[in-house]
């Protein structure tokens, strides 16, 4: 029998006669086999969308399944993890996610990057240097970089199959027309291996230079679509934009880490209150925590 | 009926043709002109279009009449691709020298030639353009298409082509929902010179606007078909657009060519019965 959910409790335990146990990473072996076999054709079409039967998860699709599939297919035993929310490994999903991942494992968790075989996030790539040892496995909520120009699925496949991103184009088009800028920030289009458009959601602008010719590999997992895609390692990423008007990344001019001083991360603000100015501080609390120490 | 062979013809169109429904042995001599149907009776296929044969050379117009349902519009978009043909032969000089049948390419590669190739300017602007984009966002569609990657560049051929179809530049930037049927159909025009197609195709391009636009805009188009050396295809069931536009045209009836003379002679000494009807009709 082919278990996908995880049996958990003394009713279920008595319709099914015996425990079956929870498997190692929660999902059974042929649905872990399938996960990866579709991230193993992700890697080798970089950027296309791969369809995969995303499994029901003790989390809600849209709060990380497709991220949490992949990282429980690819995890073993030796693996350290690492899973950030927003850049926090403190946020409540992300600790949600990590005991979910450790318990089912029984390996060992970090937030430091360079102990971290497997670092999942949404939102954010860490700041610390990643390498060939790393994984990435991001988790994505919409993971069609055109599903904003067009809604027919058949049509989405059509566009991709045949590289036909015009109307992309003509959304940065429009956009710049209408605001001056582009002012798309996460999830910006770039072209993967001068191939597919994909849509890096949901890290900000200001990660997407670190994509570019990576040592590391990244996985996307989108459960509530059922796609996943990836960049391996060594990929060229290309942000589209047209020749005479640069990619730029997020800035705040002159803002500072109100606790490590940094203005060289991506600072997040904080209202101020009274009417008082807001505060900026790095979204990555690991590396602002190590700053801080050194 | 006598066939005209053009020397340079851009355009070489043989046996087209597009049947809905069962083709069934004798569903071409149930139905046509002589008959008065285009629907075969033993299986209720329509010969939309059949046997339909025309060269267009470079420079030059070819108008296609015919009263609503008689296939103009069929033999239109089979060139175009919009629609697939159940037979027949489409060859355009310019793409591939020649040598590729239009109607047999692969749909993305049929997409490829429709960039710089083939354009179609259609009766219904909301058919050709998205309407929810600005004038100059309907002109950097097919430039990007094309290739074109730089921003200014693409605001200055927009700008340029607009110039030409005398759409005021003030309005570029504003979405082609909020524009006049006739100030659409304009941007239609500019957006199909967008790449500098050899072939245009324009269907009913100025039916439903009113009478002092629709001689504005047949202005401009007579103007942009001598000036950039386009062969075109003109479909209409207005003489006055066809007499204007054009110096040959084919009377469809039924689905087929009844008649293929030089507008002139249409107009004056119409030879099919059924050109004698439809000339009269719209001179009485």
């Amino acid at each position: 029998m082919t278990m996908s959910a995880v049996y958990i409790g003394s009713n279920l335990d008595s319709i099914v006669g015996e425990d079956p146990g929870i498997p190692f990473a929660l999902l059974d072996e042929e649905s872990k086999r399938e996960i990866r076999r579709a991230l193993l054709h992700a890697v080798c079409i970089p950027g296309y969308q791969v369809p995969f039967g995303s499994r029901e998860m003790p989390v809600a699709r849209g709060w990380g399944s497709g991220g949490l599939q992949i990282t429980l297919a690819i995890v073993g035993k030796t693996d350290i993890v690492k899973v950030i929310d927003q850049g926090d490994d403190e946020g409540v999903n992300a600790v949600n996610l990590r005991r979910l991942v450790v318990t089912s494992t029984g390996i060992e968790e970090s937030s430091e990057v360079v102990e971290s075989t497997i670092i999942q996030s949404r939102h954010r790539i860490p700041e610390d240097e990643m390498i060939n040892s790393h994984t990435l496995v991001l988790q994505v909520p919409v993971p069609e970089p055109l599903r904003g120009v067009e809604r027919d699925m058949r049509e989405l496949a059509r566009m991709h199959a045949e590289a036909d991103y015009s109307r992309m184009w003509v959304s940065l088009y429009e956009d710049k027309v209408r605001n001056g800028v582009i002012t798309q920030t996460t999830g910006y289009p770039c072209l993967v291996n001068g191939r597919y458009v994909v849509a890096t959601t949901p890290i900000p602008r200001w990660d997407i230079p670190r994509l570019h010719n990576s040592q590391f590999l990244t996985l996307f997992g989108a459960g509530r679509e059922k796609r996943v895609y990836a960049i391996p390692p060594y990929t060229l990423v290309e942000p589209l934009t047209f020749e005479d008007v640069p990619f730029e990344v997020e800035q705040a001019n002159g803002a500072q880490c109100r606790l490590c001083n940094s203005s060289e991360s991506f600072l997040v603000e904080s209202p101020g209150t009274n009417g008082d100015a807001g505060t900026w501080t790095c979204s990555d609390t690991a590396w602002c925590r190590a700053r801080r120490i050194k | 009926m006598s066939k005209i062979v053009i020397p340079d013809a851009v355009l070489k169109v043989s046996g087209l043709g597009k049947i809905y429904g069962p083709i069934t042995d004798g569903a071409i001599e149930r139905t046509g002109s002589h008959v008065g149907t285009a629907r075969d009776y033993q299986t209720g296929s329509i010969v939309a279009a059949w046997d339909v044969n025309f060269e267009v050379a470079a420079g030059e117009a070819l108008g296609i009449v015919g009263e609503s349902g008689s296939g103009k519009s069929t033999v239109l978009r089979c060139i175009a691709g919009d629609i697939d043909s159940s037979a027949g032969d489409v060859r355009l000089a310019t793409f591939e020298n020649g040598e590729s049948n239009l109607l047999s390419l692969d749909a993305a590669t049929r997409r490829k030639m429709r960039i710089d190739q083939v354009s179609v300017v259609y009766q219904d602007p909301a058919e050709g353009l998205a309407l929810g984009v600005t004038a100059g966002g309907n002109i950097a569609d097919p430039l990007t298409a094309a290739g074109w990657r730089n921003f200014e560049g693409i605001r200055a051929r927009a700008r340029d082509l607009l110039q030409r179809t005398e759409v005021p530049l003030d309005r570029m930037d504003d979405i082609v929902r909020s524009f006049s049927g006739g100030m659409r159909q304009r941007v239609q025009i500019a957006r199909a010179l967008a790449n500098n197609p050899r072939l245009v195709l324009l269907d009913e391009p100025t039916t439903g606007l009113d009478a002092s636009v629709a001689a504005g805009v047949l202005d401009l188009i007579r103007g942009l078909l001598e000036e950039f050396e386009l062969a075109a295809i003109v479909v209409s069931h207005d003489f006055s657009v066809i007499e204007m536009l054009t110096e040959r045209c084919i009377v469809m009836h039924h689905g087929r060519v009844v008649e293929n003379a030089l507008t002139d002679q249409l107009l004056e000494d119409p030879h099919h019965p059924y050109s004698q009807k439809l000339v009269s009709a719209a001179r009485a």
